[in-house]
């Protein structure tokens, strides 16, 4: 597979076995490609951006910009300045709950998410809950893991101020019908935001045509680097927003008596931000348009449905996260042995998945298991490096047998 | 190619480890217990349950410890509920401290009361998963820590 190529990390042993990597949802490796922009930026033109007149400046000011014009095509939104760039998705979610959020929500309103969500989209939303006296509703998931529509419009009401939920589930792989909770919502009046942390990379996203109002994703899930995401906002909706954090580079002009704030999306970027990591995922951006995320959802619903195959095969194995809209991701217990003794079996024979709750301990408890294992998908696995998964998995059994 | 160093197995799931394992000792409970206990790891689900009665010198004569979680932890719950007997508070307190000592790689030479338990040596090559054999021993440390401040400070009878 000349792809793999492109992933230096990819070709190592691990404990004497070449590496299969299967941990994909926590983070995905990085191109050379993007490596290389890393290495290029911090050579050749390093300098602090929007402030300079000297070349550097310009030049570091200009690859910042372009980035975020890249992450609009990718989500294919309106403007440049609906492009807010943060740390991560959970930064993202963090900044609409503590502007919008406390801006909007009050005594006795609710704010809606569902039983699949990460920590990271149930701890904003209870933290701005308490402080505001509003109220958290939760839409469940059947066994499969699909949400129940009928209960989510039931939650709805004019009380609604806020719905916010995964389009991807992380722990059990559900693509959520995210268009259809977008419209429902609207008829209430609640803006929708989407946590796009695990799907932005793995199938194309169109935020004018899912209708939501925010959207949050991850770089370092989308083959760019750590420590910057990105969140997308109506435009609307983020000018009518107070600004998150102070600082520079947010403001207009500043004098001890007022501040004006900065226009978008610059309100929302106060402090110098993280320049390196905004270009590399720009050029992660450009690698997965490269192959088409139409190809790469394809290949990886190929993998899956062979993955999917070969584990319900396994005596004693059980999936959790059964639904029939599904993404590349296989969670599993086996009935007689703890995940942690499963990934580490799995690690002596080079395979990396990742065994714990996944960040999302109230859908364990849904699905009545302390744990998972967690083989997580990319375009650039193979049908052998599932072999070779599942050849671990029957060494995992063989040891408690 | 970068090469990262084999990694053996065997001993992490070896013979007495297993053993330890599928046949845990001293599991039954114990009536009206002195010190109690229970620990979990909220990342694994992991739990720990330990129960000991003492005699009026101060010294364990029954032992019961409950696991549920990996078979790193369930060994070594086994494993430490067969070296508890006749110790006092402040020597379960030592023995877990020189087993902490001897997991973190702070000890240079193995002290003999942490002899029976030399099959978990493995468990220190493995640094990720040192917290599941030291779980049991908080739980111990936990309990006879809260008896002795319980006995510092006796609840008024009323």
């Amino acid at each position: 597979m000349k792809i793999r190529k492109d992933f230096p990390v990819l070709a190592q042993t691990v404990h004497g076995k070449p590496l299969v990597y299967l941990d994909n949802a926590a983070t995905t490796q990085k191109p050379q490609a993007v490596i290389d922009t890393l290495v290029r930026y911090y050579t050749t033109e390093n300098a602090n951006i929007h402030r300079g007149v000297h070349t550097l400046s310009q030049l570091a000011t200009e690859d910042y910009e372009g980035a975020r014009g890249k992450v609009r095509r990718l989500l294919n939104a309106r403007e440049d300045r609906e492009i807010v760039f943060v740390r991560g998705t959970t930064e993202a979610i963090n900044l609409v709950a503590q502007t919008y959020g406390r801006q909007n929500v009050g005594p006795g309103d609710e704010i809606v998410i569902s039983a699949m969500e990460h920590h990271s989209n149930i701890v904003p939303w209870q933290m701005l809950c308490q402080e505001r006296r509003a109220l958290l509703k939760v839409v469940p998931c059947n066994d499969a893991g699909e949400l129940l529509l009928d209960e989510y419009e039931k939650l709805l009401s004019p009380r609604t101020k806020l719905v916010s939920i995964v389009h991807v589930s992380n722990a059990l792989g559900t693509i959520n019908p995210a268009k259809q909770l977008v419209d429902m919502a609207h008829r209430w009046g609640a803006p929708v935001l989407l946590d796009g942390a695990q799907a932005a990379a793995h199938m194309p996203v169109d935020v004018q045509a899912l209708g939501c109002d925010f959207y949050a994703f991850s770089g370092h899930k989308l083959y760019g680097p750590t420590g910057i995401g990105v969140l997308y906002g109506r435009a609307e909706l983020l000018e009518a927003m107070p600004p998150y954090q102070g600082g520079g580079d947010m403001i207009r002009s500043v004098t001890f008596e007022k501040t004006l704030y900065n226009s978008l999306p610059y309100k929302f970027e106060a402090g110098t931000p993280n320049i390196a990591g905004s270009i590399g995922l720009g050029t992660a951006i450009d690698y997965v348009n490269f192959i088409g995320l139409e190809r790469i959802a394809a290949y990886e619903d190929e993998l899956l449905t062979y993955g999917a195959d070969r584990l319900s095969s396994i005596e004693g194995l059980r999936i959790i996260g059964t639904a029939k809209e599904k993404a590349g991701i296989l969670s599993f217990v086996l009935d007689k042995v703890h995940p942690h003794d499963i990934g580490t079996i799995l690690d002596a024979e080079g395979v990396a998945v990742r065994t714990g709750h996944h960040c999302a301990q109230p859908l364990m408890d849904r699905f009545g298991v302390p744990a998972t294992a967690r083989a997580s998908l990319s375009f650039y696995n193979t049908k052998e490096e599932i072999d070779i998964l599942v050849k671990g998995i029957d060494r995992v059994l063989e040891v408690f047998s | 190619m970068p090469q990262l160093p084999d990694l053996p197995l065997d001993g992490l799931f070896g013979q007495v480890i297993m053993d330890h394992y599928r046949n845990p000792r001293n599991r039954a409970p114990v009536a009206s217990p002195d010190i109690h206990a229970h620990e979990r790891n909220p990342f694994c689900g992991d739990a720990v349950t330990v129960d000991l009665k003492l005699d009026n010198d101060g010294r364990v004569v029954q032992v019961s410890v409950q696991s549920e979680g990996c078979s790193i932890l369930q060994a070594t719950a086994s494993l430490m509920s067969e070296a508890l007997l006749g110790k006092t508070l402040e020597q379960l307190l030592q023995l877990s401290g020189q087993f902490r000592d001897w997991m973190q790689g702070r000890l240079k030479s193995n002290p003999p009361e942490l002899e029976p338990m030399q099959a978990l040596q493995v468990v220190r090559q493995h640094p990720v998963r040192i917290k599941c054999a030291l779980l049991p021993w908080t739980a111990l440390e936990v309990g006879a820590q809260g008896h002795r401040q319980a006995k510092k400070f006796p609840l008024l009878p009323l």
